[in-house]
């Protein structure tokens, strides 16, 4: 029986892989001019047209694939965490967070991408510790935590807003234009670091895997089962955050993605609690299919693919909202 | 009688709130305990305190005299299984893996699954009567079938020290004798199990060894033949009664005279 849920994991991952490398593939073979198969891999191996393929088009791919992988395991970490579908990193606020660290990394400290990433993060800690605090009284999970992040989601994206407009013009228009999410205009020079950085995270949540899994079974059980709670939460706070805020720190805030990949990837999977492996996929397939939709909608007009996620995932979140406050 | 498991002196305190002053008490190894006494009476954070949940205010909680909190977590894991009350399994998982997850202090961070884990879960599901529930969602499982499940994780976990808070809730009247059977069958494999259980007659019938507890203290300790009368089920229960042999075991069997 272990078996036949483990293939049926199996079959899941190997599907969303294969679906991930074919709109890999359509995303490379998409540009102002579509690409025949044939030239696609021609300028994969370093043939004619390779400088189109392997330094305009794949860095936008591979980053489309690893930053909704990183959102994927942010959300499956916090929904794990808050043991609520609903506790994902952008619906409580950590995305504006990090969002706003990044804001004052370049209106106040005009910092670089190194600035700019770490600003992220901080914010983004930031942001989770306050919800934690708000929610300490009524424990960490439930969907009391999950009202006071909306909350603190809705402050933070208006300081956003009020730290925008007192920027100097430049500024604001670049991070109006990057409060969307976008991955137009990906290069290696600026995504190396961020896969670095949510390798590393990602590794990180390996070892803790079987920990969180634990932990899932509640409080009580986890600590009597031999899992350092403490120790555990803090780490995975730590990786969640550090993967969405890395995320946000090149892209933007990305919506959407770290909410439904995980719960998309459980039902595939047929998994108990919310697996890993499933939400990073899951995650890089909705990343990349939303860049694609959003370059293909209005094309030769690229859109944000924050724009696409947004769009799709208000709609999921008002589904999940009337039915998780049904089942309370 | 021999003892690893001892709590001194112990005041336990959610907050403000005093629960119990002072208790000491020892589990007797290799015994079936049974703890009783009234609602809100600190049986339960006793448990809690035993397994780490609960930092004593002031006393100590000991195993093979060191303090339980300075023991390696999985390495007291091991040793000591807990069973809470008012669990919730993880959305759709199915009941052979939740029992799996008994394994945990077994295996380290990576480690694969192994032989000796699947042939702790396939005894532990056995033993607990749910091996015909394994692919089961525990989701959809009834609220006694779900609650042998979690009774068979904390086998799984194959500690020679089993704590259970009231197992017996959610179960229907054949159920509950089956759960006292099979903890009794531990205690005759040699392990030590504590419970906290309801009901007074089925504690003594089944129990080796009994804490009676009332508002914050420990009334009485000892074989239920020995303690249990008329006398303490007034002063633990405020309850009038007769206690008369027990037709069929010949265990005190507690009537109530309102």
């Amino acid at each position: 029986m272990r078996a036949a849920v483990d293939r049926r994991a199996v079959v899941a991952c190997g599907g969303l892989a294969v679906a991930g490398l074919a709109l890999a593939f359509l995303g490379l073979s998409h540009g102002a001019a579509w690409s025949t198969p044939g030239e696609v891999l021609a300028g994969l191996a370093g043939n004619d047209g390779s400088v189109v393929i392997r330094e305009w088009r794949l860095p936008r791919v591979a980053a489309a694939l690893v930053f909704g992988a990183a959102l994927g395991l942010a959300g499956a970490v916090f929904q794990n965490l808050t043991r609520n579908p609903l506790g994902s990193p952008d619906v409580i606020g950590l995305d504006a967070g990090a969002y706003t660290g990044a804001l004052v990394a370049i209106t106040v400290l005009g910092g670089g991408a190194a600035a700019l990433a770490a600003g992220s993060v901080a914010g983004g800690l930031l942001a989770a510790a306050v919800v934690y605090t708000l929610s300490l009284d009524a424990g960490l999970s439930g969907l009391r935590l999950v009202v006071n992040g909306i909350a603190v989601n809705a402050m933070l994206t208006a300081l956003n807003s009020w730290i925008v407009l007192r920027a100097d013009l430049d500024v604001a228009m670049a991070a109006t234009g990057w409060s969307v999410g976008s991955l137009n205009g990906a290069d290696w020079a600026e995504v190396r670091l961020p896969f670095a950085v949510i390798g590393g995270f990602a590794l990180l949540l390996v070892a803790l895997s079987r920990a969180m899994h634990q932990s899932a079974l509640g409080d009580e059980l986890a600590v009597t089962s031999g899992v350092r709670l403490a120790r555990l939460r803090l780490l995975l706070v730590v990786a969640g955050v550090g993967c969405t805020a890395t995320v946000t720190a090149v892209a933007g805030p990305i919506v959407f993605v770290a909410l439904a990949a995980p719960q998309i990837g459980r039902r595939l999977a047929r998994a108990g609690g919310v697996p890993l492996l499933p939400a990073a996929l899951t995650g890089a397939v909705l990343l990349l299919g939303a860049d694609l939709v959003a370059q293909l909608l209005l094309a030769p007009v690229a859109l944000p693919v924050g724009v696409v996620t947004t769009a799709i995932g208000g709609l999921y979140l008002i589904w999940l909202l009337i039915t998780e406050v049904r089942r309370r | 009688m021999s003892v690893r498991l001892t709590a001194r002196e112990l005041t336990l305190a959610y907050g403000e709130r005093t629960v119990s002053t002072r208790l000491t008490v020892d589990v007797p190894d290799g015994a079936f305990t049974a703890i009783i006494g009234p609602n809100a009476c600190g049986k339960s954070t006793l448990l809690r305190a035993f397994v780490r949940l609960l930092a004593p205010a002031s006393g100590e909680v000991a195993f093979d005299g060191r303090d339980v909190r300075r023991h390696h977590p999985k390495a007291y894991a091991r040793t000591v299984g807990f069973l809470p009350q008012g669990l919730v399994a993880p959305e759709g998982i199915v009941a052979r893996r939740l029992v799996g997850r008994g394994r945990y202090p077994h295996r380290s961070a990576l480690a694969p699954w192994t032989a000796a884990d699947e042939a702790a879960v396939t005894a532990a599901m056995s033993a607990a009567g749910v091996a015909d529930l394994a692919d089961r969602p525990v989701d959809e499982l009834s609220g006694g079938q779900r609650q042998r499940v979690w009774v068979a994780m904390v086998l799984a976990q194959e500690t020679p020290y089993v704590l259970l808070d009231e197992p017996t809730t959610f179960l229907d009247l054949t159920h509950q004798y089956e759960l006292l059977a099979l903890l009794a069958r531990l205690r005759d494999e040699g392990r030590t199990v504590v419970a906290v259980l309801h009901d007074v007659n089925q504690a003594c019938r089944y129990a080796d060894h009994l804490i009676a507890m009332r508002a914050d203290r420990v009334v009485a300790e000892g074989a239920p033949a020995d303690i249990v009368d008329a006398a303490l089920i007034q002063e633990v229960f405020d309850l009038p009664s007769l206690v008369i042999p027990d037709p069929v075991t010949g265990t005190p069997l507690v009537v109530p005279s309102l």
